[in-house]
């Protein structure tokens, strides 16, 4: 694993995996970061991530301000990533 | 009284909407108190005791709008674990499948401790060997040549949508494998699930064009009778069925022991749950299946029918239920327990509803009292001895 470590926002669905609302993740593209968090957190990228590598429907994830263009987006040191998830339904 | 409690007879595991709760019984059955909830605002769609080892207990789970994954507990929730590798499919196959839910569990054979299966929607077969903990897909079935033909596609959201449910392991032999498919029809291994072939004949499958169709039929619950393996029920969207095996799958065919049914009550219903020592006793929860498909009590009168002569006959039971209500209990939703000898007239029978009471009878069904009420909508009831 190499590339920035960055401050990842975690949504409270996620949280029981991470204890904490906000973490940090190590890598050069957001599914590096995603794989770090998997690493620190086992299970927590499943959750998020489908087996062929989708994201799963009703998750967002946002670089900065901004919803990422793909997991491939590349990341800096500067950047902040952040989960969320719809909270539709009843 | 609590689970582990030895005095306790048993202890109902209830998955809802909303988590999972335990319904823990004293030793006559009497009194009953709840526990939870576990997991609370997770979709709990079933939860099952290891009858093999009776400490582990296994949850499938999705969170709203999360993946599907599984907890398990040794110790009755005191302490829950994620399985470490949940069911999926695998990574990068030609039909690019995602698994959505877990739908059911079945414990394996009891030859193959911590052998589990899981069934999943989009209509996956998962397998376990570890207790639950990590899952593989089974390439038998997920990769036979028919499943995309089998299985319907696309999925909804579960459990209004697709899924395999119903998998029942011949406790004469670990490679005889029954399951359903909504939609889709019972199929059938005879070799642990390399192979498949379908086992659907004279099934009504009346939103179909073929009246003789090989698979597409919507059975909603399918039992092997654990003590007459040869003896299978199935409550379908069509009707009630029996099926009395001849030793030649290509000539066994299915009967609608649901024409026995009062025409003005039908035999429509999501559950069909059999007494585990006598094959011609089972009971089922009908549900109105005319016009829109209400899926609630006919005429707004909750009521189970027993039959104790293979389906030739029913015998309507309210004794203790609600004379007016509107729910409906799901296929998961109904058990009996292991607390008195099978075949008695003190087995329990259970129920769950969609309205979240649990209606518990201890006279096979002849008289029933609501043991809980106001619980989030219920998906699967199942008896858990004490560990």
């Amino acid at each position: 694993m190499s590339g920035p470590t960055v401050p990842v926002r975690i949504p409270t669905p996620l949280r029981s995996y991470t204890g904490a609302s906000q973490v940090e993740a190590m890598g050069s593209t957001v599914i590096e970061v995603l794989d770090d968090l998997d690493r620190q957190f086992p299970g927590l990228k499943f959750r998020l991530i489908d087996e062929q590598g989708r994201l799963r429907k009703h998750m967002r994830i946002f670089v900065n301000t901004d919803v990422a263009i793909g997991l491939d987006q590349g990341l800096g040191p500067a950047d902040t990533v952040t989960l969320m998830q719809a909270l539709s339904g009843g | 009284m609590n689970p582990n409690d030895p005095a306790s007879a048993g202890t109902l595991l209830i998955g809802t909407r909303k988590g999972v709760f335990w319904l823990t019984a004293d030793g006559d059955r009497r009194n009953w108190t709840l526990h939870g909830p576990h997991y609370l605002g997770h979709v709990a769609q079933h939860v099952i005791q290891d009858p093999r080892d009776r400490r582990r207990i296994l949850v499938g789970a999705r969170t709203g709008h999360l993946g599907p994954t599984l907890f398990h507990t040794d110790d009755f929730g005191e302490t829950w674990h994620e399985a470490s590798t949940p069911p999926a499919f695998h990574a990068g196959e030609e039909l690019e499948r995602s698994l959505d839910a877990v739908f059911w569990l079945t414990p394996g054979h009891e030859s193959q401790p911590g052998r589990w299966y899981a069934g999943g929607s989009p209509q996956g077969l998962f397998i376990s060997d570890d207790g639950g903990d990590t899952w593989s897909p089974h390439d038998g079935w997920n990769n036979h040549p028919m499943w995309p033909t089998w299985c319907e596609w696309p999925i909804a959201q579960t459990p209004d949508g697709s899924m395999l449910h119903s998998i029942n392991v011949d406790p004469r032999d670990p490679d005889h494998l029954l399951i359903g498919l909504s939609s889709g029809g019972v199929f059938e291994s005879n070799d642990g699930g390399k192979d498949w072939h379908t086992l659907n004949r004279d099934v009504e499958a009346v939103f179909l064009p073929d009246p003789d169709a090989d698979y597409g039929h919507d059975p909603h619950c399918v039992r092997m009778h654990p003590a007459d393996p040869d003896r299978i029920y199935q409550q379908n969207h069509c009707g009630i069925y029996r099926m009395d095996r001849t030793g030649d799958p290509s000539v066994d065919r299915w009967i609608r022991i649901g024409d026995n049914m009062p025409t003005d009550i039908g035999d429509i219903g999501f559950p069909v749950e059999l007494d585990p020592a006598d094959p011609d006793r089972a009971w089922v929860f009908p549900m109105d299946g005319t016009d829109v498909w209400p899926r609630t009590s006919p005429g707004g009168e909750p009521a189970v029918y027993r039959t104790v002569d293979g389906g030739e006959s029913w015998q309507r039971l309210t004794n203790g239920l609600p004379e007016r209500g509107w729910p409906t209990v799901l296929r998961q939703a109904m058990t009996t327990d292991g607390s008195v000898a099978a075949g008695s007239d003190n087995l329990g029978v259970y129920c769950g509803t969609t309205s979240g009471e649990v209606w518990a009878s201890t006279d096979a069904g002849d008289s029933w009292n609501c043991v809980a009420a106001h619980l989030p909508k219920i998906y699967s009831v199942e008896w858990a001895a004490p560990a």
